[in-house]
């Protein structure tokens, strides 16, 4: 197996190319150190989804015992940190450190959808709603921390009025709300508050929008990993409890903070810079992160997939399988009560054949017509090509050599690149745009055709650039998902898949081969084709 | 459901997955709780005290109202004519502080609005050597008195790390340093 095949980027140089192997080389790592399902690089939104239910349970608790004024504040979250069996500290615990949880996921998501090119395209959209996100996070995360009115707390308002000031055409000075600890009443503080409240209801609102162009999006993490993270915040609260610092005294600057790096590094960066460089800094970011969707890039948008009324049956399973909800249901044009036709936006379509590979009339045992015409199919990969390629390559296999009995490998184009498999051999290679977008029955086609057995190579769990695709396929081979996989052409360890992404070739290599033992030992019965 | 031969990528099994993760969740535990507190940030050096020199003041017209003349008058409505008519515009602060005879802030404030109707604000942190400090203030708010501006000059002991703050007190009209 060459190695050189193998890239998963293509040969493409640069910055995110590099980035992306990395990134690629982090997942597989954590993969084989904690498995997937633990994997928190390989769910991002699913983390800081679950950091902001984690707030919010906390916050909502938090609220109810706090007294929420000036002089009774700081007294109210001390008493919680005598609570019995240290449930006042665990409680405070997991509420700040689900904030840094949330920042951290919220960075670490940035960058992973970056490195995969997801800031244009399909992706647009939820890209350009996540970046206000960003600021809300922040904005909820040091806002939270005066509401303790300790030294850190007084001293992060101090210093965020400070730098709002900065701001030339503001009139109004929000300082003097601070210059003193008689200049803070209970009505600033009430509004605080209420800001405070109302921050996560708009992020709810914003993220609301984020997930919008997702099919069945991901709001909350695998069990064992919400466990883990739920552990590990708990566990880290006890363990470096959060405590809060003497009472806020807006007469004197603390000689040292307890400093939370993760949600006040603005605060030093300001000071040690200057409030006008704090602010190039943020609004130049998100500047930066609204306008990288509109930089031109050499990317070509593959063709949306295109639906064809006379085959379309309105079955809806294009409709329940499109990860991007770019399908929509309208009535039939053929005005049959009751029928439906799938209809796809463009702006929405992935290109990823999942909807192909879902479509009952992408069988290419169908003889009806000349060229196989499905409901739902790719313009650049359609199925009857597919259909021709896989027919051609084994014919040309076995002219090649009589005896043999060639494999049949539907691999994911995203995936691993066995090179051994290029170079030819007994195995056939037929790329797919993903590897959803295999009709099931492909598989029994190819083995009554000749081949002696089928490998489904997919991209790792978690992985698919298609957000499902992996587990799609993998949900129709097994026979848990429509169109699913007869159990006849599945017995006989003649069928196998695997999940190998980029950088994965020799686990496909390995399972060709343990395929090809298998065939060997129990040579195929030919069986007639269905007519 | 299909008995389908699947192949994964090597993961860890049973015990070796819980030490995996336990490590790694661990680790990020540890991660959190340490950069969610440390290191401390100290704002000033330990023989350090800040002076915050703050006002918010809306400035005196920058001119003398005066009584309508016949020719305006005539233009209005005779219950719409003012016995005396003043400039909008206000006199922008002029604010001057030393300490121990040196000079630290010398600003010409404009006020706000189109109109330049509004308050002059000025804010600035001065951090200085904690001890005592021989500090002096002006504070004019009249282009026409720029001779007669509010002053105060006082010796103060500045504890490390404490925070004075020089402000006006419109009710008693004077500079306060608190």
């Amino acid at each position: 197996v060459s190695a050189a095949h193998d890239a998963g980027n293509h040969g493409r140089r640069g910055l995110r190319p590099a980035a992306l192997a990395a990134w690629r080389a982090a997942e597989n790592a954590l993969d084989a150190l904690v498995t997937p399902a633990a994997n928190p690089l390989r769910h991002l939104g699913a983390i800081g989804f679950f950091a902001f239910w984690l707030l919010a349970a906390s916050g909502i608790v938090l609220f109810a015992l706090i007294d929420t004024s000036v002089a009774g504040a700081w007294r109210s979250i001390q008493a919680l940190e005598e609570a019995p069996l240290a449930l006042g500290r665990l409680l405070r615990g997991l509420h700040r450190y689900s904030a840094d949880l949330l920042v951290l996921a919220l960075v670490a998501h940035i960058l992973r959808e970056w490195v995969h090119g997801h800031e244009s395209g399909v992706h647009r959209f939820a890209w350009l709603t996540g970046v206000p996100l960003a600021a809300l996070v922040f904005a909820l995360g040091i806002g939270g921390f005066w509401l303790n009115w300790d030294a850190l707390g007084a001293f992060s308002a101090s210093a965020t009025a400070e730098w709002i000031d900065a701001i030339p055409w503001l009139g109004t000075s929000l300082t003097r709300n601070f210059l003193g600890t008689e200049a803070v009443s209970d009505r600033l503080f009430s509004l605080l508050i209420f800001v405070h409240l109302g921050l996560p209801l708009l992020m709810l609102f914003v993220l609301w929008f984020h997930i919008q162009r997702l099919t069945r999006a991901t709001v909350w993490p695998p069990r064992r990993l919400a466990l883990l993270t739920a552990g590990a915040l708990a566990a880290a609260a006890l363990a470096w409890p959060v405590l809060s610092h003497p009472a806020a005294a807006l007469a004197s600057v603390p000689e040292a903070l307890r400093w939370d790096w993760m949600l006040l590094a603005i605060h030093p960066l300001t000071y040690a810079t200057s409030p006008a460089w704090g602010w190039v800094l943020v609004v130049g970011t998100l500047v930066l992160l609204f306008a990288l969707p509109f930089f031109p890039r050499r990317v070509v948008r593959a063709p949306a997939a295109v639906v064809d009324p006379a085959h379309c049956n309105g079955c809806q399973r294009c409709f329940v399988d499109c990860p991007y909800a770019a399908i929509t249901m309208v009535p039939h044009p053929n005005q049959r009560i009751g029928r439906t036709l799938a209809v796809v936006d463009p702006d929405l379509c992935a290109a990823c054949g999942i909807c192909a590979g879902a479509c009952p009339t992408s069988t290419p045992f169908r003889r009806a017509e000349k060229t196989l015409v499905t409901g739902i199919d790719m313009p650049e990969r359609p199925i009857a090509a597919l259909r021709e390629r896989l027919r051609q390559g084994l014919a040309a296999l076995k002219a090649r050599d009589a005896g043999s009995v060639p494999l049949v490998l539907f691999a994911c184009e995203r995936g691993a690149q066995p090179g051994g498999v290029r170079a030819g051999g007994d195995v056939l290679r037929v790329d797919l745009l993903c590897a959803g977008q295999l009709p099931p029955s492909f598989i029994e086609y190819a083995l009554r055709d000749g081949a002696g057995g089928v490998l489904v190579a997919a991209c790792r769990e978690g992985g698919c650039e298609f957000r499902h695709g992996e587990s799609i396929a993998m949900q129709r081979l097994t026979g848990q998902r429509e169109p699913h996989l007869r159990a006849r052409a599945a017995q006989g360890d003649r069928v196998a898949l695997v999940f190998a992404g980029a950088g994965d070739a020799q686990a496909i290599e390995t399972t060709l081969e343990r395929l090809r033992t298998a065939v060997a030992r129990a040579p195929l019965v030919p069986e007639e084709s269905p007519a | 459901m299909n008995a389908l031969s699947t192949t994964r990528p090597t993961q860890p099994q049973g015990w070796r997955a819980w030490l995996g993760q336990i490590v790694l969740y661990g680790l990020f535990a540890a991660a959190i709780g340490t950069f969610a507190q440390w290191p401390p940030y100290r704002h000033l050096e330990p023989k350090q005290a800040l002076i915050k020199l703050s006002f918010t003041r809306v400035g005196k017209p920058v001119g003398d109202c005066r009584p309508l003349t016949a020719a305006e008058a005539a233009k209005l409505q005779p219950n719409m004519r003012p016995t005396s008519v003043c400039p909008r515009e206000r006199s922008p602060l002029v604010v001057q502080v030393a300490l121990n005879g040196k000079p630290l802030v010398d600003r010409l404030v404009p006020p706000t609005g189109l109109a330049r109707d509004g308050a002059a604000s000025i804010y600035e942190r001065i951090v200085v050597p904690a001890g005592e400090q021989r500090v002096a203030v002006r504070l004019s708010d009249d282009v026409r008195a720029r001779d007669r501006p509010f002053q105060r000059e006082a010796t103060v002991t500045l504890a490390p790390g404490q925070v004075l703050v020089i402000d006006f007190d419109a009710g008693k009209g004077e500079i306060v340093l608190q």
